[in-house]
């Protein structure tokens, strides 16, 4: 499946920005077996004084900008062409949860890839009772580390509205849980959450959606801006395993991936400080276009 | 026993001794387990012993003064909000002989070495992990790991330049390192402090004595700092990042800043371009090419570390991944102080160094294996039990850390079952006593040690002295200066016992000028001294006219009559035709000397300690002053005894500030405020229509009565007043004598003319002063007044955007 994917964020500033400086990760990675990134294009408004990429420790690629003169808006405007590979396996391989500490320390690594990164709190991430609880109430006996993932998202996704008013990019997960609402950013960051109180190593992708669904089928939810799903580590075998609990879906040919990390604050789509009094105003616009292999030949 | 005979004979020594108790399987400083005194402090004993309770009283007090003139203090937290509090020093320095000093410091040096290889590898090949040394958890989920850093080598070379380690003395009498500060370890400038205290309490003992002196450490540790020339030719400044005000240690960093000659930056002052850190100065950016951090790593960048940090500066793990700026300790040394890492060293160390630790550290098993979490469960009423990746003593922590965790066995099996890889286990430490004064004798109290090294170009050199905290009982856990601990300076007492030549109480530190350094004025620095100013006239303005609304409610005036309605709506304008209470208008002063002093606090590095004391006396008075109810006719008289204060201070800005771009932002805060008052003074009081009474009290408000009795015959006249406060260059409280002065100020503001043309602000002071010098008296026109304010209002914004952002 081949896509197009454009993406428009801009920033409004009451009063002109002096400096600022802003890391960015929105353009589609390339991952091998997974998805090939064919066309990309990144252009912020105004020209940036200073840009320059480079890999974070997830691998995940990061562009920076500096601006220096002051300027009222600023956008980025992001194109990219992507091919998502056919992957095989609804096999599950993965180990019973209560074999997967054992797998865990087996590796005596600290690579992007290894599970230790992803247990524990993290920034946006503390331990949570509650939520700890509602993931003990999700297993029963014998549950592998895969079954465990589907069956907590399953029961989030069921359990909890989506809804673009309720929470903002700043709310704690503990609250989108407390009102069992939200979008897919608390989706993800309660189920990582709960996960990882099981011991199921849990972190964050951030990526694209598929704008318009196929015909016939219902539009998914959080298609509109970038949108957020889980990936856990399942045990040696099965590595790692993604989830969308938002959609209550095992991403495959509609889920677009940008960048990997233990939750959103490693990879924010926009990082960024200004010297500049008062609030600003931001939009973001995305498009996911299927593209026909017609066309493009 | 023959050593203890002698001195028990002595009447005087058994006094002193008398509350002296060593506590049962604790080693004691001052006695031997025989009941001996230490041969080190043998004469100190003595020494005490001979003098009266009287003189040691005015001797402690003395060195106590100085604590207080030279401003040193902390900053406590509690439930009423962090409030400076006064030094806690124990007056009896801790006495360590050489020789022993030698050993404890070699054993550093090696921890020292051993802790840089450690970082190194955490940050780049990860050896120890792979080869099993250190647990992957232990890196993965600690706090202190920064991934942004990961694989990035330190400019310069080195992760660690300046370290401290703790330690203390365990029952069989060797020491045992307790805790690794490799983050920002602060103390050593308090340290200075103590010396120069302790040497003014024991002025003939310490100069007769062989004290190791301290200032050779901190010159070869900022000889190491002194940055190369860039292949641009230009050499960028060391600078000391400091978390700000609020930071307990504040203090220790405006004084190191002040007397090393370093740059005291916020992160707010720095900015990162092309790769390179920057501080912002009024006379525009200046490379720094040295970073002394005293705040932690993780605020330090809030694109690439905690994003919610207000204080760090943005880019500046990018300028170190560029190798633009060498940190001091390099952004991520602060995983080496996590707790479990402890368990790890000593066999690090065999495998590395080929053997063990010469300094061992406190015996610490990492819960996350079965063997030793079954080893902590069994010894569980011996074991401080806590986090894995906390990073303070454990009886500093405050973090829940406690004997067995503070649970009973069960509980406590079920919590290593689900969480031992978080957790600790930690021997419980039983420190050593040491000598403390208390009611006219000595007592003997637990202390720890804190021991800096510094690398310097010929390795790792430890401070010859320390830090002493004392604990404020006999109990461990009140060592901590949060809990009302002590702290002590600590002398390194050579062999020989007697000094030959060094005479001289504590050598001055640096005595060098540094000029440049000097010159390069932070624009945070140059805002603050600039509203400083401001607040500080404001605050007098403000005082004048509730002085005065009071003398004249004293004498009969009732508040409804004009004069005084005038008044009330020059101090709270728009307060209207309502009856304002004496205490809403004490705000109009209150307030504005908040302010100064907040700014004031964020400036101490460019201040005399005497024109900051003076400061804080100042608004001190004016709090005791809003707290205590004063009955109406008291009042002028004690807002008078305020003013004085302010005078005072006013005098210190004009006789003894040196004369830098610094006080020329503060004088200029000054006279633009004072000049944009007395012009709405002049404009409402000196008005045709104005009440009865409003000229005579314009020249009180300007305190020029004088002046215009000396001036002018008989009575004031609107034109006489005008005269004297709008138009008399002569007079220091006429709005032309301030005019001229901000002038000459905005004259020698770097950037004010550039090729002979006036920059913007140069040009509308010159406007603004000409404007007002060729009024006359009969011309100036209460509009004309008001026009001036405005303008002059219009060039503090000027000199803010020019300079200040």
């Amino acid at each position: 499946m081949r896509y197009d994917i454009r993406l428009r964020i801009t920033h409004d500033y009451p009063g002109a920005a002096g400096t600022g400086r802003h890391q960015i990760r929105v353009v589609p990675a390339d991952i091998a077996g997974r998805q090939r990134l064919t066309v990309q294009q990144l252009v912020v408004t105004p020209a940036a004084a200073e840009y320059a990429t480079r890999r974070d420790f997830f691998g995940n690629t990061a562009t920076t900008v500096m601006h220096d003169t002051p300027h009222a808006r600023m956008s980025i405007a992001m194109r990219a062409q992507v091919e998502i590979l056919p992957r095989s396996g609804d096999l599950d391989v993965s180990a019973a949860l209560t074999d997967l500490p054992g797998d865990i320390a087996s590796v005596t690594s600290l690579s992007a890839e290894a599970p230790h990164h992803f247990l524990g709190p993290s920034p946006r991430i503390p331990a949570d009772d509650g939520m700890a609880a509602y993931a003990r109430a999700c297993l029963s006996p014998g549950m592998t580390a895969r079954g465990t993932v589907q069956a907590i998202g399953a029961r989030l996704n069921a359990d909890m509205a989506f809804d673009a008013q309720a929470t903002n990019v700043d709310t704690p997960a503990s609250e989108a849980f407390a009102a069992r609402r939200g979008v897919c950013q608390d989706f993800t960051h309660i189920m990582i959450t709960c996960l990882r109180s099981l011991g199921v190593p849990a972190g964050y992708v951030s990526g694209y959606l598929r704008t318009e669904p196929p015909p016939g089928q219902p539009r998914l939810d959080g298609a509109d801006a970038m949108h957020a799903w889980v990936r856990a580590w399942c045990g040696t075998d099965a590595g790692w395993v993604e989830y969308d609990p938002t959609n209550a879906i095992t991403p495959a040919a509609d889920h677009i991936v940008v960048a990997v990390g233990r939750d959103y604050d490693d990879i924010a789509p926009v990082q960024g400080i200004l010297r500049t009094a008062g609030p600003n105003v931001s939009t973001q616009a995305v498009d996911v276009i299927p593209v026909s292999d017609n066309v493009l030949r | 026993m023959t050593g203890r005979g002698e001195q028990i004979r002595d009447d005087d020594l058994a006094r002193l001794l008398q509350a002296y108790r060593r506590t049962a399987g604790q080693a004691d400083e001052l006695v031997l387990p025989d009941g001996s005194l230490r041969p080190v402090w043998r004469d100190m004993a003595a020494h005490l012993a001979r003098l009266s309770p009287s003189e040691i009283a005015l001797r402690f007090a003395r060195g106590d003064r100085y604590l207080r003139d030279a401003g040193v203090f902390y900053r406590k937290y509690d439930t009423s909000g962090p409030a400076e509090r006064d030094w806690p020093l124990s007056h009896v320095p801790v006495l360590i002989a050489d020789a022993e000093w030698q050993q404890i410091t070699d054993g550093l040096k090696q921890r020292a070495d051993l802790l840089e290889r450690v970082v190194a590898d955490i940050y780049g090949e990860n050896r120890l992990v792979a080869d099993g040394f250190l647990p992957a958890s232990l890196i993965a989920q600690n706090p202190g790991w920064l991934r942004p850093l990961v694989g990035v080598e330190p400019p310069g070379g080195h992760f660690l330049n300046f370290v401290a380690f703790e330690i203390g003395r365990g029952p069989d009498g060797k020491w045992w390192v307790l805790g690794d500060r490799t983050e920002a370890p602060s103390g050593s400038g308090f340290a200075l402090e103590n010396r120069t205290a302790t040497s003014r309490i024991f002025p003939n003992f310490f100069a007769r004595s062989d004290v190791r002196r301290l200032a050779g450490f901190f010159r070869a540790f900022q000889q190491a700092m002194e940055p190369q020339r860039g292949e641009d030719g230009q050499k960028g400044r060391i600078a000391i990042l400091t978390p700000g005000p609020m930071n307990d240690a504040y203090f220790e960093h405006t004084f190191i800043a002040r007397h090393l000659g370093l740059l005291l930056t916020e992160g707010e002052d720095l900015t990162v371009r092309k790769g390179r850190v920057l501080v912002r100065t009024v006379d525009g950016l200046h490379p720094v090419s040295v970073l002394w951090r005293r705040l932690d790593a993780v605020t330090c960048d809030p694109i690439e570390l905690a994003s919610a940090s207000q204080i760090g500066t943005p880019g500046l793990v990018d300028a170190v991944r560029q190798g633009g700026v060498r940190m001091v300790n390099a952004l991520g040394t602060g995983i080496l102080e996590t707790r479990a890492l402890l368990s790890f060293l000593p066999k690090i160390s065999r495998a590395w160094t080929g053997g063990p630790l010469a300094l061992p550290n406190i015996a610490t098993w990492w819960c996350g294996q079965p063997r030793e979490r079954d080893h902590v469960l069994a010894n569980r009423e011996r074991m401080m039990i806590g986090s894995a990746y906390a990073t303070r003593l454990p009886f500093d922590a405050g973090d829940g850390t406690s004997i067995g965790g503070g649970m009973d066995t069960g509980a406590l099996a079920r919590r290593f079952a689900s969480e031992g890889r978080d957790l600790v286990g930690q021997e419980a430490v039983t420190l050593s006593t040491t000598p403390v004064w208390s009611d006219g004798g000595l007592v003997a109290r637990p202390m720890v040690l804190r021991v800096f090294l510094a690398r310097t170009r010929d390795g790792w050199q430890a401070m010859p002295g320390g830090y002493a905290r004392i604990g404020s009982g006999a109990d461990t856990a009140a060592i901590a200066m949060q809990q009302g601990g002590m702290v002590a300076d600590v002398w390194v007492m050579g062999a020989a016992g007697r000094a030959g030549g060094q005479i001289t109480a504590a050598p001055s530190l640096l005595t060098e000028a540094h000029p440049q350094e000097a010159e390069a004025l932070p624009s945070r620095s140059a805002d603050n001294l600039f509203w400083l100013g401001r607040y500080l006239e404001r605050a007098e303005g403000n005082m004048r006219l509730f002085r005065a609304y009071h003398d004249r409610r004293g004498g009969g005036l009732s508040s409804d009559q004009p004069l005084m309605r005038a008044v009330q709506g020059l101090i709270a304008p728009g307060s209207g035709e309502a009856t304002v209470m004496p205490r809403q208008l004490a705000r109009s002063f209150d307030d504005p000397l908040e302010a100064a002093l907040t700014c004031g606090s964020r400036v101490r590095d460019r201040f005399s300690v005497d024109g900051m004391m003076a400061l804080q006396d100042l608004v001190a008075a004016a709090r005791k002053m809003s707290a205590t109810p004063i009955p109406p006719d008291d009042i002028p008289r004690k807002v008078s005894v305020l003013l004085r204060k302010i005078t005072g201070f006013s005098g210190l800005v004009h006789e003894n500030m040196y004369r830098s771009t610094g006080w020329r932002f503060l004088s200029l805060g000054l006279s633009l405020e004072r000049a944009a008052n007395m012009c709405t003074l002049l404009a409402e009081l000196a008005r045709d229509d104005a009440p009865d009474g409003a000229l005579d009290l314009l020249l009180e408000l300007g305190d020029s009565a004088m002046a215009h009795r000396t001036r002018y015959a008989g009575a004031a006249t609107p034109t006489s007043v005008s005269d004297l406060m709008a138009l008399d260059d002569s007079n220091p409280r006429a709005v032309l004598y301030h005019l001229s002065r901000a002038k000459a100020h905005i004259d020698h503001l770097p950037g004010s003319s550039e090729h002979g043309r006036l920059a913007p602000m140069a040009r509308l002071g010159l406007q603004i002063h000409t404007r007002l010098a060729v009024e006359t008296p009969d011309t100036l026109t209460p509009a004309k007044l008001t026009g001036l304010r405005l303008g002059l209002w219009r060039l503090s914004d000027l000199i803010s955007t020019t300079y200040l952002h």
